[in-house]
């Protein structure tokens, strides 16, 4: 028990997982004092999909805001939920549908933790009197004695990768951020709430993105679009049609299966023509690029410079960083240039530049 | 830490008489009252004694009271019943006002989704319900009336008696959900001229699941639920007997010491008011300050969200809640405050502070000396507050 930490309340962010709930546990444990609060961020008659969404429902489900109450109740803490609800949609999930709409892949999870968890959460546990927040992320976050900016580095169990969704989060909102997961793995996670004998030990992981309940997106933009999506084809680089697309938002970038065309080698999507309404599909080795721009930075842990430095990129949540030059250009974005042609460089989705486990610099593909 | 309960329009704690009295009769008076047997003879005599108890404190025979499992099903009984009722007489449409609670606005809505119209009169600035736009509305073909007598977000009391003889000159049976004043302010159903009265058990001390429909004789509802000839075959359904002996007790309680409550609870509300707004700038009390139930004060702290408040006095250990149904983000108001014409900026940061027997003028003393520094904090944060269109 550190009594130094008892002048500190901490706001931890709890979805009910077994995550949030050990985050919880160790801080109290580390003799902070803590509250959780449940962030409501959507509600099925608003998203649908319940009829075919799991049946432990996931985050943002009366079960999760049970769970995470019991954890609380406990140890004894205070737990709130609070409505985001009406900033959640009209950020998030309007920039999700925005964002298909115009052929580019979005990750909601990045401007989630972006504009509602780090922005609103955080401006939440302020009002209330809070100095830090918390969550169950895997990523390890502090103070860099030589910049004077708070980092990002990934956490111990790389299977994790949670501070690639982080990059978006200010220096400011770093500097009130508790991460106490970020030294251990998934498995330590788990045995120290079955050791505590937290309910949520054995709550299984959510991997889906959490308001497309039934992992149907296409399901979903055609409910909140409420609107026919024009078909159109599907072409070859040559300008030949291969076949019919049912939509441009229901592609992505580097897709191959799903495309419903008969050619004698595998094709892919290597591009999306909104204006056009055309899919434009290739080779395999067509789909793979060197060179790319970002835009919309976030300097993390490097402090912002106009020279040119290297580091590994990534540039989606499975893709393993690799060896890159990064250009900054004038117009406050970056030129990245891979050392090896990478497939898929998708627009909309993060590109995270890495210096060993460390964030420097991440950004939206153009 | 201290707990400083303010949130008693909510719930309050049950009365140690009325607890001692229920665990006693948990353990001896188990029987069902509608067995032939001594045991069931012997609950069957202590729900009368209760029903007599509760008809004797509110004016009415124990003919006329009906028990429910708490204000909402009374609310639904009174509201959807007579509705019901109505349509056998061609009878398709119902009023109600703006600012009742969700139990009888969403009866109605259930109503309107069924084929019934409705008329939503609304209130005064001060949230007095307005008796013209009530005599305006009623019609031939009107089923059922039903206004509140004092609203659980503001305590404004309605001119209940003035709007039960409108509706009686238009042959409209009237009924008011009383859930927030009985046992606070006098309640007596023949004085007030109401057909039909709802009242709960957990406001006023007693045993939650509990409430009570008074059903004037005469007055013709259908049943909504079916099955035994429970409760002159009104409410069908085993009585809880231990929790209309505990309702009965707390009535009896509160009422018996109705005079006196509310004089203390006039003279601690008054203290908080000034206490508050002479400590804190643009705080404005919601409803008239003249026309209320003396325990409940909804303060408006402007530019501020209610729900950040509840949070930052819930973390000092004092416990209350917001006016308004605010949801961060979207800053949907309160439907009450709304209906009063309430500033939107004031709507949001709405508190609700309801007190009750425990509540002592230290509690009070120690809520106003918290409160400066949380909206001091929260106004510094409010775009709203520091930049207002």
């Amino acid at each position: 028990m550190n009594r130094a930490n008892q002048d500190k309340h901490v706001l931890v962010a709890m979805s009910g997982g077994v995550d949030s709930s050990v985050a919880l546990y160790l801080l109290h444990e580390q003799g902070y004092t803590v509250s959780g609060a449940t962030m409501k961020l959507w509600d099925y008659k608003d998203v649908g999909g319940e009829d075919h969404a799991r049946a432990d429902g996931g985050c943002c489900d009366l079960n999760a805001i049970n769970n995470a109450r019991a954890v609380c109740d406990k140890l004894g803490v205070r737990h709130y939920v609070l409505d985001f609800s009406g900033i959640f949609r009209q950020t998030v999930i309007e920039n999700f549908v925005s964002e298909y709409r115009r052929g580019r892949t979005p990750n909601p999870c990045v401007l989630c933790n972006t504009k509602i968890k780090w922005e609103k959460f955080l401006e939440r546990a302020r009002g209330i009197g809070c100095d830090y927040i918390a969550t169950g992320h895997y990523a390890i976050t502090g103070i860099d004695e030589a910049t004077g900016r708070s980092f990002l580095d990934r956490g111990k169990d790389w299977t994790k990768d949670q501070a690639y969704a982080l990059w978006g989060v200010t220096q400011d909102a770093l500097a009130h951020t508790l991460l106490p997961l970020g030294p251990l793995t998934k498995e330590e996670t788990r045995a120290i709430a079955a050791g505590a004998g937290l309910k949520t030990a054995c709550v299984p992981e959510s991997m889906e993105i959490c308001f497309v309940a039934d992992n149907n997106y296409e399901r979903f933009i055609r409910e909140y679009v409420n609107m026919e999506i024009p078909k159109g084809d599907i072409v070859t680089e040559e300008g030949k049609v291969v076949g019919e697309h049912k939509g441009i938002p229901f592609y992505t970038v580097g897709q191959r299966k799903g495309l419903g065309i008969a050619h004698p080698t595998p094709l892919y999507v290597k591009k999306i023509d909104v204006e056009a309404n055309r899919v434009i599909v290739g080779e395999k080795q067509s789909v793979h690029a060197s060179e790319f721009t970002v835009s919309d930075l976030n300097w993390v842990s490097k402090t912002p410079t106009v020279e040119t430095f290297s580091g590994n990129v990534q540039i989606r949540y499975n893709h393993r960083a690799c060896p890159a030059m990064v250009i900054p250009q004038q117009d406050n974005r970056l030129l990245v240039r891979f050392s090896d042609p990478q497939p898929a460089i998708t627009p909309g989705q993060s590109a995270v530049v890495f210096d060993g486990d460390r964030i420097l610099v991440g950004g939206i593909i153009d | 830490m201290e707990t400083v309960y303010l949130d008693n329009n909510s719930t309050t704690p049950m009365h140690p008489d009325v607890i001692e009295l229920m665990a006693k009769h948990m353990v001896s008076t188990y029987g069902n009252p509608s067995s032939v047997h001594k045991l069931g003879q012997e609950a069957k005599v202590l729900m009368e004694e209760s029903r007599e108890k509760v008809a004797n404190l509110l004016g009415a025979k124990s003919s006329e009271i009906y028990f429910t499992s708490g204000g909402t099903e009374a609310d639904n009984i009174a509201v959807k019943g007579a509705a019901l009722r109505g349509l056998k007489q061609n009878k398709n449409h119902v009023i109600t006002s703006q600012i009742e609670h969700h139990a009888v606005l969403e009866s109605v809505h259930y109503l309107e989704k069924n084929g019934f119209e409705a008329t939503l009169i609304g209130c005064n600035h001060d949230g007095v319900v307005s008796i013209d736009e009530l005599k305006n509305a009623l019609r031939p073909e009107t089923a059922i009336a039903s206004v509140m007598m004092a609203n659980n977000e503001t305590g404004v009391i309605q001119p209940i008696k003035e709007m039960a003889s409108v509706c009686h000159a238009a042959g409209v049976p009237f009924h008011t959900d009383a859930v927030q004043a009985v046992g606070k302010i006098p309640v007596n159903v023949e004085d007030l001229g109401v057909d039909m009265l709802s009242l709960s058990g957990h406001k006023i001390y007693g045993p939650k699941g509990i409430g009570v429909i008074y059903i004037k004789k005469g007055t013709k509802i259908t049943p909504l639920s079916h099955g035994g000839s429970h409760e002159r075959r009104k409410r069908a359904g085993t009585e809880n007997v231990i929790s209309i002996i505990g309702l009965a007790k707390a009535m009896e309680i509160a009422i018996g010491k109705l005079e006196k409550e509310q004089a203390r609870m006039r003279e601690l509300s008054e203290y908080f008011i000034t206490a508050v707004q002479s400590a804190i700038p643009e705080v404005y009390l919601n409803g008239s300050r003249e026309t209320r139930i003396p325990s409940t004060v909804n303060l408006s702290f402007k530019g501020v969200e209610g729900e950040a408040i509840i949070l930052s006095l819930d973390i000092k250990g004092i416990e209350v809640s917001s006016g308004s149904a605010c949801t961060s983000g979207s800053l949907e108001a309160s439907h009450v405050l709304k209906a009063m014409n309430t500033d939107v900026l004031l709507a949001q940061g709405s508190i609700r502070f309801s007190m009750g027997k425990d509540t002592t003028k230290e509690q009070l003393e120690y809520t106003v000396s918290v409160l400066p520094e949380i909206i001091t904090r929260l106004r510094k944060m409010s775009a709203a507050y520091q930049n207002p269109a």
